[in-house]
């Protein structure tokens, strides 16, 4: 049964050098609340799981903007302007990967799968390093599972079990990173009662929840 | 010829490329405005990898939805027959192939449909975010471009010097000058626009290119017709 906090108690157990995953698309579905909290934990050497790295003084893009990332994987820099200079001088190790392929790590973790095989970035440089496999004639990467300690999503809504209904493409990552991190803390817009949410309309099961967290609902995209 | 006009001539002539009923998905800048062009009686279903499908109209200032963006970040609204998924799904609909057509810039493009646009040395790292899924997995590739850059150099080259987005997977390419098609030997010259030469086309681009034997259609502001 997941357990009500504020963002603050929810960030508690999460220390130096742990990682992070954080749901989103631009912005959108990020748990700016959660991200806020961690910002003045101020804890550092942080490795990071995102779709992308956010923006200057927005969402993911506070940590880069507080200096508390060591590592990050992610499709996406291009929204914060400080990552082009952080990956020449090694200041952050940022590992790209092309977007589906990120999301299918996250759910081969989350769904006890030892890896997947893609065809995305055969013959690029997202191939570097990686075992290369055919089957049937065609040519796959061997991609690895990405899980992380901790889990920060964000959600519409939920009731007190952790059942989550997510809104639109505020969904994104959000459900697969649910299911990839030992610690999975969801930030709501809406807390209901048992019973109000409809099996069927349950998007992420409530076992996946350790902490719900009432987040601001004003905190939308108005960047 | 105007920079936008160009633009536009290029969005009109790929429209023409899409069939009724086609899982589409537009890339950023030029390929949006295909959606403007659509032939009559040609209605496509707009796939967005941030996770739904039936991209509509933009909204309108004020009536924005703060849990409804496009994949470049814009406000984005959705039909009344569209739904959301999550990441994972929608990546399985890109790389499952169950994109009929992507629709996307380049950087550069070579004479093997290598295709380069997401990254140029010693600039800014912005990252291949769904590219290189898009490239890899959608059954049609088209790219959509001016046929040269800005200083007048081909983009349309023998071999791709920037890094890869995918290898081999691109179909058409669409330009303001020129329709090429790519096969397993070579670029096809198909289509030239309208006050274009195939000596323009062929002095602007670097990949060398197969001509018709016989006359060449030309396409403009009505899209292809016959010379």
């Amino acid at each position: 049964m997941a357990k009500i906090c504020t963002a603050k108690e929810a960030v508690e157990s999460i220390s130096e050098g742990m990682s992070v995953m954080i749901g989103g698309f631009l912005n959108v579905g990020t748990p700016e609340g959660l991200v806020e909290a961690l910002v003045e934990k101020g804890v550092s050497r942080l490795t990071v799981i995102s779709n992308d790295t956010g923006f200057v003084g927005k969402g993911i893009g506070k940590l880069q903007d507080h200096k508390q990332l060591a590592k990050v994987y992610t499709s996406y820099v291009g929204g914060h302007p400080a990552y082009s200079q952080c990956m020449e001088s090694g200041e952050v190790e940022v590992i790209l990967v092309p977007q589906g392929t990120l999301a299918e790590q996250i759910r081969a973790a989350g769904a006890g799968l030892g890896g997947f095989l893609t065809p995305t970035g055969v013959g690029t440089v997202a191939a570097q390093g990686k075992r290369e496999i055919t089957i049937y004639d065609r040519t796959y990467l061997l991609e690895l599972p990405l899980s992380a300690d901790v889990a920060f999503i964000k959600a519409y809504q939920a009731d007190t079990s952790g059942n989550l209904v997510y809104r639109r493409c505020a969904r994104n990552f959000n459900p697969i990173m649910a299911t990839a991190a030992k610690i999975v803390i969801a930030e709501v817009e809406e807390i209901v009662p048992v019973g109000t949410i409809d099996p069927d309309q349950v998007m992420t099961p409530g076992i996946f929840v350790d902490f719900l967290v009432r987040g601001d609902i004003e905190h939308g995209r108005d960047r | 010829m105007a920079e936008i006009d160009k633009r536009v001539r290029v969005a009109r002539r790929v429209a023409q490329e899409l069939k009724n009923g086609e899982v589409v998905n537009l890339g950023i800048g030029l390929p949006t405005l295909v959606a403007n062009y659509l032939p009559q009686g040609v209605s496509i279903i707009l796939h967005s990898e941030n996770g739904f499908l039936g991209i509509g109209s933009e909204p309108e200032s004020g009536k924005e939805d703060k849990d409804l963006i496009n994949a470049g970040g814009k406000p984005a609204s959705i039909l009344a027959n569209g739904c959301c998924f999550d990441s994972a799904t929608s990546f399985a609909i890109i790389r499952g192939g169950h994109v009929d057509t992507t629709v996307l810039g380049a950087l550069e493009v070579d004479q093997k449909g290598n295709l380069a646009n997401w990254m140029v040395p010693g600039k800014k790292v912005t990252g291949m975010g769904g590219a290189m899924d898009l490239v890899t997995g959608a059954k049609k590739v088209i790219i959509a471009m001016e046929h040269v850059n800005k200083d007048g150099s081909p983009k349309i080259v023998k071999e791709c010097t920037m890094p890869l987005t995918a290898k081999e997977e691109v179909d058409l390419i669409i330009t303001d000058m020129a329709v090429i098609a790519v096969h397993s030997d070579g670029l096809y010259l198909l289509e030239i626009g309208e006050d274009i030469t195939v000596e323009q086309v062929i002095s602007c681009t670097d990949a060398k290119l197969i001509l018709p034997t016989g006359h060449i259609p030309i396409f403009g502001e009505e899209g292809s017709k016959e010379r």
